[in-house]
């Protein structure tokens, strides 16, 4: 980790304003305020200054100069990430890659795009759509989220059981290294020679380069989709009706559960219509040709029906498709609604386990005294418990963090992971004790270095120092779990 | 069925004390490919680590040994109506799934099921110190730490011995059709392209021998729909056809002797005028050439049409064999190998001569 810079903030922007327009190499504090933070607003810190670059070439310079003097870089899209992975360094700049935000080329026969960084997810597939094309991967950021981004956090959505995540529909980046050199890993083909760089690259969190440019596959729009709502007296009858369709040999596009709290607060938003009194609503969309919806659709509300479903309602109308899925989609709003604040995780469980998950989480919730409503991607088994509290309160953020921390534990102590798609940044590193040994920790320092061998790049995210966790599995863990007795106690 | 892990481990800890390289060998199978094997070094075999570790329909996850033979893992899914549905070749019977994944080798499938690479989920690995880790999981969503479970794609065991694997599993189509038709070689990528960009059940699109091959796979009714609507000759034993492509088994690939290059391009590229045959796939993006050359000659080749080449079976094996590397990658990689391995115990030189 590098701490040892030796620019000072004068001669740093000087330097960089001799090749990046002076008006955005930024470094008065007013102008540095919107950069403190990203979605993850709980976390913040000013950073040394800010550079927006308009060219490669800039991004280069940049580069090369932080390298030689050991300052550390923050690369930043839409700073829509959930984990502060793009938290600036106090030392540091935070370099935006917020003017690269041209599509480059669309080419509808080999259905690929070429994009730059600060393009935005939902703006491929808007381009894409005169072709009959989209993308696939799509975050719930999709509006803001920028490719660049989405290729640091391998982000997914939620269609990634049937269409996958980031890493899986990309073909190419080009990086810049920490040392400066331009290179593109990957090609135009699907496979290339060697170990898979790029798949390494994907969800680095802007640790091992920054990305100046992506090739992405397009998909072909399916003719049709449906989606199939279903309420259930239980989560546990609602997880069963999820594996019953899978394992009838279907793979929906999408696949998402809310729970009975989720279910409320989305309903009285937006009034969508759920069934009120169900303990677990599954949302099933199949897509495909006509002839495969119809059949599937067909097959899928006989499951439902058959696994004790209490209401089943199918779109018959893009109009009820759309109205369907509003209220899953503004859940986070919704429970906005219904709490000051709310805290959003996002460990992923073998679906196995999904009851059990859920009981244990019900039952920490009275422990630590807060609301906690969970919408889950089902089908790919990832979480988002949506853990509500009061910032104004003083001592309930603390405690809501301590509660996530739980939940993220418990996923793993079920064979699962602490984070699904959001990243680990600066929020779930302590997690990352839990999840690896140091053997395995060391590994990613060793890769790490691999790449960025004076350690400049994002800094003290992603992967904890040794040092650091032997301290919380030890010390801070204890004291972790003594809060949550006397939480329980309290 | 039996764990070989502490034995592996010991060979490993072995070889490091003794200075010994090791040659990672699975069922033995791709002996043929990358570079000639190191003559000085041990035998480190995984053949007997096999045995599926766990697996849970429901959730289409399987973990299993290295060693474990395809053929042995298709069995048990097939017994749930699932399959590897990247269609990993089975080089011959022995092929296991630690070699394919070391390989990054896929079926005809690959472009619309993902490779081997895409539905791995997770691996256990002995590092060069002979540490036994784990990374990735087993569930389909998951960004904790740098992906190294992917990166083992295609490295072909130079950062370590992959020991497990978890890995995504899916059904098997309800039913499959294959539909021929003759094409010139110049119109065909243009037609499979346009083919693979309706939104239609398309599992395969290969062209050999002056015929295009598609095939459909999922809900009857959709292939059948689709079918008619496209025309062609429906392919009696469509199945055999694409089983072939798969297993490198089809006549193309006869008489082993024969350079066998394997370019990965831009589907839509056209295809260079050479004096030997060509085999297409993956919708273009893979493309198959039968005939004496040098990597030099087929570089810029493939370099214009957007992607990479490699010298897959026979020709000279003792110089380099795949697409060469710019000099800011190849330190990236001598790195994160000197990572992985500081002592270049496994497969020295077996992917690169400078690796």
């Amino acid at each position: 980790m590098t701490t040892e810079s030796k620019a000072s903030k004068a001669t740093l922007a000087e330097q960089f304003r001799s090749f990046i327009d002076p008006e955005f190499v930024i470094t008065d504090d007013e102008t540095l305020k919107p950069y403190e933070c990203d979605g993850l607003a709980m976390y913040r810190e000013m950073p040394m200054m800010v550079v927006l670059p308009e060219t490669v070439a800039q991004v280069q310079r940049v580069m090369r100069i932080c390298h030689e003097q050991k300052v550390p870089v923050v690369a930043r899209g839409a700073g829509t990430g959930l984990c502060a992975g793009a938290m600036p360094h106090k030392e540091g700049v935070v370099l935006s890659l917020a003017k690269f935000n041209r599509i480059l080329h669309i080419d509808p026969v080999g259905r690929t795009a070429r994009l730059q960084p600060g393009v935005r997810n939902l703006a491929i597939s808007e381009e894409a759509a005169q072709y009959g094309l989209y993308y696939g991967p799509d975050p719930s950021s999709q509006i803001a989220c920028t490719i660049g981004g989405n290729v640091a956090e391998n982000s997914g959505g939620v269609h990634c059981l049937k269409y996958g995540l980031t890493v899986h529909n990309i073909l190419s980046v080009e990086i810049i290294t920490a040392e400066g050199d331009r290179v593109t890993v990957g090609s135009d083909g699907l496979d290339s020679c060697g170990m898979d760089l790029l798949a390494l690259l994907t969800g680095s969190e802007g640790l091992l380069g920054v990305v100046t440019e992506v090739k992405v596959k397009l998909l072909p729009k399916p003719e049709v989709a449906q989606v199939i709502m279903a309420g259930f007296d239980s989560i546990e009858k609602a997880g069963d009706a999820v594996g019953g369709v899978i394992s009838h040999g279907i793979i929906p596009g999408g696949l998402e559960m809310m729970d009975g709290h989720a279910i409320l607060a989305a309903d009285d938003f937006c009034g969508a219509g759920y069934p009120r009194d169900a303990k677990a609503l599954l949302l099933c969309e199949v897509d495909g040709t006509e002839e495969e919806v119809h059949e599937h659709i067909a097959e899928a509300e006989g499951v439902f029906r058959k696994l004790g479903a209490t209401s089943i309602r199918t779109s018959q109308s893009e109009e009820e498709r759309a109205l369907l899925w509003k209220g899953r989609k503004s859940a986070f709003p919704a429970v906005g609604r219904i709490s000051p604040d709310y805290y959003c995780m996002d460990g992923t469980i073998p679906r196995r386990h999904l009851a059990k998950v859920l009981l244990e989480m019900e039952e920490m919730s009275e422990q630590f005294g807060l609301r906690v409503a969970n919408v889950f991607h089902a089908g790919d088994g990832n979480l988002h418990p949506l853990i509500l509290f009061d910032a104004n309160v003083p001592g309930e953020f603390e405690k809501a963090e301590a509660f996530g921390s739980a939940i993220l534990e418990l996923c793993v102590e079920v064979g699962g992971c602490i984070t699904g798609e959001h990243g680990v940044g600066v929020e779930k590193i302590r997690q990352m004790a839990v999840q690896f040994n140091d053997e395995e920790l060391q590994q990613f320092h060793e890769v790490k270095a691999a790449f960025d061998p004076t350690g400049i790049l994002n800094p003290g995210k992603g992967v904890p120092t040794l040092k650091f966790c032997q301290e919380y599995r030890s010390i801070e863990h204890k004291q972790h779990k003594h809060e949550q007795t006397d939480a329980a106690h309290g | 069925m039996a764990d070989q892990i502490q034995t592996i481990q010991e060979q490993v800890l072995q070889a490091r004390r003794d200075g010994q390289k090791l040659n990672i060998v699975g069922g033995g199978s791709k002996a043929f490919m990358g570079r000639t094997a190191d003559s000085s070094a041990a035998t480190l075999s995984l053949a007997e680590h096999t045995g599926v570790v766990e697996y849970h329909p429901v959730e289409l996850v399987l973990t299993v040994r290295a060693g474990t033979p395809l053929t042995d893992i298709e069995t048990v899914l097939a017994e749930h109506g699932q399959c590897l549905h990247f269609e990993p070749p089975h080089i011959t019977k022995a092929s296991t799934i630690g070699g394919t994944l070391a390989c990054n080798l896929s079926g005809p499938a690959r472009p619309w099921a993902g490779s081997v690479r895409d539905q791995v989920l997770g691996v256990r690995l002995l590092n060069g110190k002979g540490e036994h880790l784990r990374f990735g999981g087993q569930v389909m969503k998951n960004v904790a730490g740098y992906d190294v479970s992917r990166l083992q794609a295609g490295a072909m065991g130079t950062l370590g011995v992959i020991t497990e694997i978890s890995l995504k599993v899916m059904p098997k189509p309800a039913a499959t059709a294959t539909l021929v038709r003759e094409m010139a070689i110049d119109e065909v990528v243009d037609y499979m392209n346009r083919r693979a960009a309706e939104p239609k059940p398309i599992t395969g699109a290969c062209w050999v021998d002056g015929k295009v091959y598609l095939r459909l796979a999922g809900a009857r009714s959709a292939v059948e729909a689709t079918a008619s609507k496209w025309g062609g000759e429906v392919l009696a034993d469509g199945d055999q056809f694409w089983r072939q492509v798969q297993d490198l088994q089809h006549s193309f690939f006869d008489n082993p002797d024969a350079p066998l290059w394997r370019f990965s391009v831009d589907s839509i590229a056209r295809t260079p005028a050479l004096d030997g045959p060509w085999m297409i796939d993956w919708v273009g993006s893979q493309r198959w050439y039968r005939g004496e050359a040098t990597l030099s000659d087929m570089e810029p080749l493939a370099r214009s049409a957007g992607g990479q080449v490699s010298l897959f079976r026979g020709g000279d094996r003792s110089g380099e064999v795949m697409h060469s590397q710019p000099e800011a990658l190849k330190a990236i990689q001598r790195r994160v190998k000197n990572s992985f391995d500081p002592d270049g115990l496994f497969n020295p030189g077996r992917l690169y001569s400078w690796l």
